[in-house]
């Protein structure tokens, strides 16, 4: 469909978005969710299982008591309320993916309901409520080969993965979003962001999106100001936070040209497209499987003591907004300093360098420069550019000892990088040491003036400016290993000059 | 020494333990019975022959090593085809597993090798234990040892034909409506529904998963608590099991043996013995009845007045679980696969997969189940039936408060010819009509042969409080005390 899409600022004066966001949450337990089979990324095929999460007849599910804690935490720390009493149930429908043809999850009795996450967004904050948060199990996968599309339509062959059957799953659902206007692709993006953070937090998953940790369905609609919410389509297969951003807006876009035309939005599912930034549709949910929901026989209902859940709520880490406010105080940043250190991932890793006695300003420096430029040339995450912040911590406490001047803390860092070892190892190894053997550099100086007779002169009678070229000759010779201002002054010493 | 396969149990155990005879010995007596007979009474599926005289070397060397042997060692078991055995085929009576060879042993099997006993092989059932004369089996019907033309009760009809058939001293069944009880019924022999939760479900192909309960069948009521005893108790892979030890279940036949049932209150079912039963059948139970009151009983009536919805309620509840339980047979992962020639979809393969390899009466419920969970039905269905399913245990708790345990005949009718009510569905769900109020309730209860009518057994139900399995075999065995065993004629 090739229409002319109307512009942006337009469609948000003509029509308010209603958003509303679905995210699946990987926990991050040892074991899956109903048998003991290891949960790791990765792996041969079909090798983490078991005839549990293989679903083979005669087998039974035991739930995992991690992942519910694991839940009520979440739940908890997105100040939802904890069911005292609820049910697993069943999600019925045929696909392969799925080893029992039926999901565990939750229907009609989540574990955490009504809930709300304050995010920050355009220095605003925006309170987003939350629907409810429960848990069920992830499907497997599966691989479709031998079509041209990778999908099923053509393909010769399908093969199916079920080393991710049965991981524990928490599904967070927010309320229905209005009033955000112009901003409701940010506020979706900075919803996520933040629950993202809040979920790394608690340490309950590594919520990564590009491992498929953390995936995020979108609604939207669109409706005229004083009118009725409009039909709204769910938008799946969003898979970082950008394209979080860019559906939304796609879709507004997309809604409003439908709307404007007189046309009617039909309540759908569709796919976004990294690589375009568009929507297509989906299965229809006119014809959409009625799953049959019931409770889970095979279960018991789940009863969380309540002395449990206030043991949990009490025991919740600082939530990274708050922690993000105490930490820009305590650092004496601007709010824009302050944004791009959270943009760059690095208030963790800040964090702890500095823990580790480094002052903020270095600290920061280290990880907002060097590494994150390293970072983005790699097209890693600045966590696992390979540099620790204990590391980062030693080698700036080499820098204030004068043992390593900048341009050899970047040497030595490169060998951090490089997996070579401690920044101490690395300096004595690679011989990056700051030159001060007075001895030494004494003779270096003392060369330097004999191979420049004219400037020493110039020194001598009171050009003190002209020492600079001395002190870059010196530098040269001993490779920069120097520390500059000790140069300087036995330059000065010994042409009798006073700096 | 007499015929090994004619001893219970109990005997079989105590003779192996004397070394008196070897577990080698009385499993080829019940190998070569099996031989003998199982052509015409079709009990089993699959005889385990070489696994079966594993077994029994591996106890007769335990033994001759003066190693703990196990409190059943050297007894044989014939073991209902719904439960998984590692390596060896089970079908759970469908077309649909035809072949498929479980990795895994269910926890009932494991706990039966643990006690020594000696697995012959499985047993013949009516399709994913749906039905009521072992004729849904899609490997053909097993038939009654008293009579080769009538059938043998079901679900569990192979467990119950090899005990009468004397092809096995036990077996085990599982009982979602009464497929333990009422195969044990027609076939005079024993078989007890333990407390849902008692006996674990791991490993039991599912059915209808609120109901389903693994248990004991044999030919006497100590046999049975031998067998409950070691199959019983709690099971961490089962999250419906019940954390806590088997009740005293040997101990309270043994008690029962004595005859003495001084201070023991029965409460009569006066909805089971009404109009719905065969007039041989409530003779039976009444002259059975009134022999439990000479061994000191206090019999009384008891009206559970919403047992009447029962065969309803059941009838949408175990549909509905059945539906979604079944779901997973769909020839992508084990089991048949028709229709998988590279040119159909995904969902052809599946729909044809399950046509062809499930029969009528399950595809009949799997029906009935999905209807009844549907969008827009689920309330009026699946929702009021869990309702009467409450109203049901309400009539328990209230009829316990006033006895120890409650009696009823355990099925209308004796066994009925072959093919007398597969054309009717309705005729054939009546077997069931006293069993299912238990099933929904959760409790147990114990079928015990009481007479006879036209020459063909009749079976007596015991019902007890959950958790109180103890107190229906005390009953149990004074009935068997006084009213002595049935013996089929020769096959
Ligand atoms: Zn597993």
């Amino acid at each position: 469909m090739t229409t002319t899409l109307p512009a942006y600022d337009e469609v948000v004066a003509r029509y308010e978005p209603v958003i509303g966001l679905e995210t699946h949450v990987e926990l991050g337990t040892n074991t899956k969710m109903w048998c003991g089979c290891p949960t790791d990324f990765g792996g041969e095929p079909n090798t983490r299982v078991c005839p549990v999460c293989l679903g083979l007849p005669g087998s039974l599910p035991v739930a995992n008591k991690a992942a519910i804690e694991a839940t009520i935490r979440i739940g908890l720390a997105l100040n939802c309320s904890i069911a005292e009493w609820c049910r697993f149930a069943r999600k019925n429908y045929f696909y392969p993916d799925m080893p029992k043809n039926f999901q565990i999850s939750q229907y009609d009795e989540p574990l955490c309901f009504d809930g709300y996450l304050d995010v920050e967004v355009n220095g605003e904050l925006v309170r987003i409520g939350i629907e409810r948060v429960h848990l069920e199990e992830d499907t497997g996968k599966t691989l479709h080969v031998g079509g041209a599309t990778g999908r099923i339509h053509g393909a010769t062959e399908s093969l199916v993965d079920y080393n991710r059957a049965g991981i524990p799953l928490v599904e967070i659902v927010t309320k229905p979003i209005p009033g955000t206007g112009a901003l409701a692709p940010e506020v979706a993006r900075a919803y996520v962001t933040e629950l993202r953070d809040v979920i790394r937090s608690l340490g309950v998953s590594d919520v990564r999106m590009e491992e498929g940790s953390l995936r995020c369905d979108v609604n939207t609609s669109l409706n005229k100001p004083g009118e009725e919410w409009g039909t709204r389509t769910e938008t799946k297969n969003v898979n970082s936070l950008r394209s979080v951003e860019r559906a939304v807006r796609s879709e507004m876009l997309r809604q409003a040209s439908v709307l404007d035309a007189g046309g009617k939005i039909t309540q759908e599912t569709r796919h976004f497209h990294e690589d375009t930034g568009d929507t297509t549709p989906g299965r229809s949910k006119e014809t959409a499987t009625d799953y049959r929901y019931f409770p889970e026989p095979d279960l018991v209902p789940l009863a969380p003591d309540t002395a449990w859940v206030a043991e949990l709520k009490a025991a919740l880490p600082e939530l990274p907004r708050l922690r993000r406010k105490r930490i820009q105080q305590e650092w004496g940043l601007s709010d824009l300093d302050m944004q791009s250190v959270v943009n760059a991932g690095a208030v963790e890793l800040i964090e702890a360098t500095v823990a580790a006695g480094t002052t903020p300003a270095a600290a920061r420096k280290w990880w907002l420069g060097e590494l994150s430029r390293r970072a983005n040339e790699t097209g890693v995450e600045l966590a696992d550019v390979g540099a620790t912040p204990a590391q980062v911590a030693e080698l700036q406490g080499l820098v204030d000892a004068g043992k390593l001047n900048d341009k050899l803390a970047r040497a030595v860092l490169e060998g951090v990088v490089a997996g070579e070892g401690s920044p101490t190892e690395i300096m004595t190894n690679r011989g990056l040491e700051v030159v001060s053997d007075t001895g030494a550099l004494t003779a270096a100086v003392d060369d330097a003036i004999a191979a420049n007779p004219d400037v020493a002169d110039k020194v001598r009678s009171g050009k003190i400016a002209a020492a600079g070229a001395l002190v870059g000759a010196v530098m040269k010779t001993t490779r920069g290993q120097a520390d500059a201002k000790t140069v300087r002054e036995l330059i000065l010493e010994r042409l009798g000059a006073q700096g | 020494m007499s015929d090994l396969t004619r001893l219970s149990a109990a005997e079989i155990a105590g003779l192996v333990a004397a070394g008196e005879t070897s577990a080698v010995e009385v499993t080829q007596a019940h190998l070569d019975r099996i031989a003998a007979v199982d052509d015409r009474v079709h009990a089993f599926l699959h005889v385990d022959t070489e696994g079966a005289l594993a077994a029994a070397r591996g106890v007769d060397e335990r033994r001759a090593a003066g190693e703990e042997i196990g409190p059943l060692a050297g007894v044989p078991v014939a073991v209902k085809d719904v439960l998984t055995t590692k390596g060896v085929p089970t079908t759970v009576g469908s077309k649909i597993l035809e072949g498929w060879r479980p990795p895994y042993d269910s926890t009932i099997v494991e706990r039966l090798r643990a006690a020594g006993t000696v697995m012959l092989g499985k047993t013949n059932m009516d399709e994913f234990a749906m039905g009521s004369s072992t004729e849904y089996s899609a490997y053909g019907p097993t038939r009654n040892p008293w009579d080769l033309e009538r059938i043998p009760g079901g679900s569990g009809g192979g467990s119950a034909a090899a005990l009468a058939a004397y092809e096995a001293p036990l077996s085990i069944g599982s009982d979602t409506g009464g497929s333990i009880r009422q195969p044990g019924a027609v076939t005079g022999t024993v078989g007890a529904k333990p407390t849902y939760g008692g006996t674990s479900r791991y490993g039991l192909v599912a059915f209808s998963s609120s109901l389903d309960t693994p248990g004991p069948c044999a030919r006497t009521v100590l046999d049975a608590a031998l067998l409950h005893q070691v199959i019983g108790g709690h099971d961490p892979r089962d999250s419906t099991s019940i954390p806590a030890a088997v009740p005293d279940v040997v101990g309270a036949a043994r008690l029962g043996a004595t005859g003495d049932l001084t201070g023991v209150k029965l409460g009569v079912v006066t909805e089971f013995t009404g109009e719905g039963a065969e007039p041989g059948v409530l003779a039976a139970f009444r002259e059975s009845a009134e022999a439990l009151a000479k061994l000191g009983a206090e019999i009384v009536e008891v009206s559970c007045p919403h047992f009447k919805y029962a065969l309803p309620a059941y009838y949408l509840i175990a549909p509905s679980e059945c539906s979604s339980n079944l779901a997973r047979f769909d020839g992508v992962r084990f089991g048949l696969r028709v229709g998988d020639d590279g040119n159909r979809s995904l969902e052809e393969v599946m729909s044809l997969t399950r046509e062809a390899g499930f029969g009528p009466e399950v595809k009949r419920r799997i029906m009935i189940g999905t209807y009844a969970l549907s969008s827009g039905y689920y309330d009026a269905y699946y929702g009021q039936a869990q309702k009467v399913r409450t109203l049901i245990t309400r009539d328990f708790t209230a009829a316990f408060e006033q006895v120890d345990a409650l009696i009823s005949p355990t099925t209308p009718f004796v066994a009925f010819p072959i093919g007398a009510r597969t054309s009717d569905p309705y005729q054939m769900y009546l077997a069931d009509l006293f069993t299912i109020p238990t099933n929904l309730y959760g409790g147990p209860a114990i079928s015990v042969p009481c007479g006879l009518s036209e020459g063909l057994p009749v079976g007596f139900q015991i019902m007890a409080p959950t958790m109180a399995d103890d107190r229906m075999y005390r009953v149990a065995a004074a009935l068997e005390s006084t009213v002595g065993t049935f013996t089929p004629p020769a096959l």
